[in-house]
């Protein structure tokens, strides 16, 4: 493993219904930086990221997060994963989903209010979760994630059916989380959000076409556009 | 495992069920209006009411929490709530016993209740002490817990949780000798209810109701719904995984 690596996979298999999700993955992500994890709907995104959570049983390969075994005991308190359906409770108010979690997690009150604030809920804090809209619901699911001041954040399609203003602002928050230190795996099947990424992890029918910033991207290509360059990224891998 | 963690758990159940005010309703109230029918169902009879409605108040509870806890448990699995505790430092014990304490705290009310009407209003009368009665109902709910939690793991919906009820919880009433003596019973069946949990939650029962006191014998019916209540308890865990396909 690389020094430095906050995730290290290596030979990653993983079948799902008997079926090949994904295929011999083996790649590093850099500590510190947001990484992108890019590509169509259907393609092992969200299997990958569970893999790297720890909570997807995988066939073969390795997978390290941090130095340490994908899903070990001490990677628990170190580790955020946030599901691409909000996984919160609809019964329950904002506040008190947050209240708890955090309390699970042994984290002081004022967390709460810290989270809040950067989720921008305020002014929604004890509705019930279950009658806000999907963008807001899922707001409360990434805000549970950042309780506990974790070093690293696995993000599934954390932006989907935001508003423009409300998405720049949730990337301004990833960026100042990587500023602190921490590592942001983000998924997305939005290319125009690549460019909010340091890195990227681009993927297509389980297997990586590429990993390389955006610049290196557009450089290599050729192209302007990020869309247009993994179409170009596409074709080349075909045509080898 | 940590109690810190597993009061939380508890809180948060408890504070769900606040926020479902009929099924707490329900869960209060049903118990008490269907001793009341038994009473007057039995009107011409009432031995036959003094003789069941004192096992049925240790029972009711089971009942109730058994299906309460499954559909809980269900959806804490379908909901990704499951999954997100599952990825946090968190002991599954500790989610276990959290929803025991919840569950056991809501028993507690109901129970009281269902006791308070039993004796107090409907004029039952059982030969040993109401408290004990209601003691063993909170057990026997903590026992309908236990199997509930483990039964959720088998069903995918609220349906298939639903029908678990008349699959698991009836058998189990119908030969735990509430409704005829296991003596009289086809022998296969005896032999049957020997292997049920509820034959000893009512034998426990019957024993307070009808002999006075537990005795020896109910105090070893005590100690095997305890042991069947930390087995389902532990199974439960088991099913509860943090790594899935």
């Amino acid at each position: 493993m690389a020094a430095g690596s906050a995730i290290s996979v290596a030979g990653l298999r993983v079948r799902r219904g008997g079926k090949p999700v994904l295929h011999d993955l083996s790649f590093e992500v850099p500590r510190g930086r947001i990484t992108g994890l890019l590509g169509p709907s259907g393609c092992g995104k969200s299997t990958l990221m569970r893999a790297i959570v720890g909570v997807q049983i995988v066939e073969a390969g390795r997978v390290d997060v941090l130095g340490e075994p994908a899903g070990s005991p001490p990677l628990r308190r170190l580790v955020s994963y946030v599901t691409q359906a909000p996984s919160v409770y609809g019964d329950l108010s904002v506040r008190e989903n947050l209240e708890f979690f955090a309390r699970v997690l042994g984290e002081p009150a004022h967390r709460v209010e810290e989270v809040i604030e950067t989720v921008s809920l305020g002014e929604h804090v004890d509705q019930p979760v279950g009658n806000l809209s999907g963008g807001q619901r899922s707001r409360v699911s990434l805000g549970t994630a950042l309780l506990g001041e974790p070093q690293l954040l696995v993000l599934d399609e954390p932006t989907v059916g935001l508003d423009p203003v409300l998405r720049r602002e949730l990337w301004e928050t990833f960026a100042k989380i990587a500023a602190g230190g921490a590592t942001l795996l983000v998924s997305s099947h939005v290319m125009d959000e690549a460019d909010h990424c340091d890195e990227l992890l681009l993927m297509r029918d389980g297997r990586l076409l590429a990993i390389e910033t955006p610049v290196s991207l557009r450089e290599r290509t050729g192209k302007q556009g990020l869309e247009e360059a993994f179409l170009a990224l596409i074709e080349e891998a075909g045509a080898a | 495992m940590s109690p810190r963690i597993a009061l939380a758990v508890a809180r948060r159940v408890l504070r769900q069920l606040q926020r479902d005010p009929r099924t707490i309703a329900l869960v209060l109230v049903v118990p008490p209006v269907l001793l009341t029918l038994l009473k007057y169902a039995f009107d011409q009879d009432p031995s036959a009411f003094q003789q069941v409605g004192g096992p049925l108040v240790g029972l009711f509870p089971f009942i109730t929490m058994f299906l309460v806890t499954s559909i809980t448990m269900l959806r804490e699995r379908t909901s990704g709530t499951l999954e997100r505790l599952m990825s946090m430092p968190l002991a599954k014990l500790d989610l276990l016993f959290g929803y025991a304490i919840a569950f056991a705290a809501l028993a507690t009310v109901q129970a009281a209740i269902a006791t308070a009407v039993a004796f107090g209003l409907l004029d039952l009368h059982v030969a040993g002490s109401t408290v004990v009665v209601g003691l063993l109902a909170v057990g026997n709910a903590v026992l309908g817990m236990s199997l509930g939690l483990f039964v959720s793991a088998f069903a995918r919906t609220e349906f298939q949780a639903v029908q678990f009820m008349p699959a698991f919880v009836f058998p189990q009433l119908l030969l735990c000798g509430l409704f005829v003596p296991r003596d009289q019973m086809a022998p296969a069946l005896e032999a049957i209810s020997y292997a049920l949990p509820l034959t000893y939650a009512f034998d426990a029962l019957q024993r307070v109701t009808v002999d006075g006191s537990l005795g020896t014998a109910g105090i070893v019916d005590v100690v095997v719904t305890i042991g069947v209540t930390l087995a389902a308890l532990a199974l439960g865990a088991v099913t509860l995984r943090r790594r899935t396909a």
